[in-house]
């Protein structure tokens, strides 16, 4: 009885393992301007995972043949630390890592006005210094505020975050320990102020009505990032709004 | 026609301003009716323009700025310069020497050469090309003497003030030459490089204190206090 009991990830009750609710994120907090030598910068604490994201540009594109002549060239560079993870990761660059730079790079330049700013380039670096699920979630969201940092003109800030199928349950915002022992996990990254969806993955079995059920709880999950992303622009820029005096 | 924001209220991108029949100005974009906010900044209104006064950003050349430009490179009849934009500027020679410049006879570096600061206007720019500045009017050309300093360029309207309220009272207070370029850079020439020094220190100051009240008589005082 009791050794089923460490087993379960959902308690009868429809407590988490970690206490959450099945529809609760966990406690989220946003940082901008962190970095001196970048454009625009955002830290992130994502639970467990912990996330640091500088931005530099827009600048001169090099080398200048990948320019583009009528818009900016966006790109992500996704890595983890060799300590982000409970094993040792190989600094080298993995297929991983390649893989999620791009999807996150595609998730983000929907709401970049990257047209602005043609024969450029925009460069989002992205370290994963800690690692506890949602990673492309926590990165995602976090450059958009660095991008905001950045000052770099969008439509609007991209929230994401993970629902996942976990004993036979939809969980919103799926931790390490949840997604490796569930059944499907589905990432999306979403423009609460034009409902529009950037990134859409999924991997794992789900039916038609779970997928339905699931993008409902994703709009409600990107909402709540939404809010506290828009809460640390305010807290960051606060000093700006307190009766100035402006030319 | 709706407004959904108080003066100067802080926004981020994709914040809902306006619904109706207005004209959107800086920093805001239009979809579908309605207007949003593309930048970090303060909202504002004026003659039925909405606009957004950024709070970061990078210095996009328009026509008719005052820049302070570095060259980085000399071409055979042009200077590449450093005007802190994604753009580089471009200045001919011809924009420069009052007379045409032979590549086959002289060096373009023999004028102007790699580092050194040039005061310019952006003639014209459109984004297709780099800017084309030109520093053959008055009080434009190379700098020779004094102190150049780079500023955030969201600042620039702070330093020069209400109706040049700042730098007015900076050049009055000091007696020194000060130049505010659009780009963010200002030039300062005074009686000896401790002054330039101190005027430096009061532009970081305003920098750093920008939206506060009461900046330009503080900003009198520090300059008052650094005299004695």
């Amino acid at each position: 009885m009791s050794e089923s009991k460490i087993e379960r990830l959902i308690s009868e009750d429809g407590i988490r393992c970690d206490g959450r609710r099945l529809d609760e994120i966990r406690p989220i907090k946003f940082q901008l301007g962190v970095l001196k030598n970048t454009d625009g910068s955002a830290y992130v604490e994502w639970g467990r995972t912990k996330i640091l994201v500088g931005v530099m540009g827009p600048r001169e594109s090099h080398p200048k043949h990948l320019a583009l002549s009528d818009k900016a060239r966006v790109e992500a560079y996704y890595r983890m630390a060799s300590f982000s993870v409970e094993e040792w990761k190989s600094p080298a660059p993995s297929r991983r890592e390649v893989e999620l730079s791009k999807v996150i790079r595609e998730a983000l330049e929907p709401a970049i006005f990257v047209e602005f700013f043609p024969r450029t380039s925009i460069d989002i670096f992205i370290e994963v210094l800690q690692a506890d699920g949602s990673t492309r979630c926590a990165s995602i969201s976090a450059a958009s505020l660095a991008l905001v940092d950045a000052g770099i003109p969008m439509r609007d800030l991209v929230a994401s975050i993970a629902v996942g199928k976990v004993e036979g349950k939809l969980v919103l915002d799926v931790q390490d320990k949840e997604d490796k022992a569930g059944e499907s996990d589905m990432p999306m990254a979403y423009m609460p102020s034009k409902n529009a969806v950037t990134l859409l993955q999924m991997d794992g079995q789900i039916t038609h009505d779970e997928f339905l059920q699931s993008i409902e709880l994703l709009k409600k999950g990107c909402i709540e990032v939404y809010k506290k992303q828009k809460e640390a622009i305010e807290s960051h820029f606060k000093s700006a709004v307190s009766n100035g005096e402006e030319a | 026609m709706t407004t959904f924001f108080e003066p100067r209220q802080l926004v981020s991108p994709g914040t809902l301003l306006a619904e109706g029949n207005y004209q959107p100005g800086f920093n805001v974009y239009r979809d579908d009716g309605k207007y949003y906010a593309s930048m970090v900044g303060l909202a504002d209104i004026r003659n039925n323009v909405i606009s957004v006064i950024p709070l970061r950003g990078c210095y996009i050349p328009q026509p008719g700025d005052v820049v302070i430009g570095k060259v980085v490179e000399c071409i055979s009849t042009a200077w590449m310069l450093d005007i802190r934009s994604p753009y580089q500027g471009v200045l001919f020679a011809s924009e420069f020497l009052s007379k045409p410049l032979n590549p086959l006879k002289e060096e373009a570096r023999r004028y102007l050469d790699v580092g050194e600061m040039v005061v310019a206007t952006v003639m014209a720019f459109d984004r297709t090309r780099n800017p084309s500045l030109t520093a053959r009017d008055h009080g434009l050309g190379k700098i020779h003497r004094g102190t150049v300093i780079d500023v955030d360029f969201t600042r620039v309207p702070r330093i020069i003030g209400k109706k040049g309220s700042m730098i007015t009272m900076l050049k009055k207070e000091t007696g020194a030459q000060i130049l505010v370029a659009q780009n963010g850079r200002v030039w300062i020439s005074g009686k000896s490089r401790d002054e330039e020094a101190v005027i430096a220190e009061a532009i970081r100051k305003i920098e750093a204190e920008a939206h506060t009240t009461g900046l330009t008589d503080r900003v009198r005082e520090f300059l008052v206090n650094k005299r004695r």
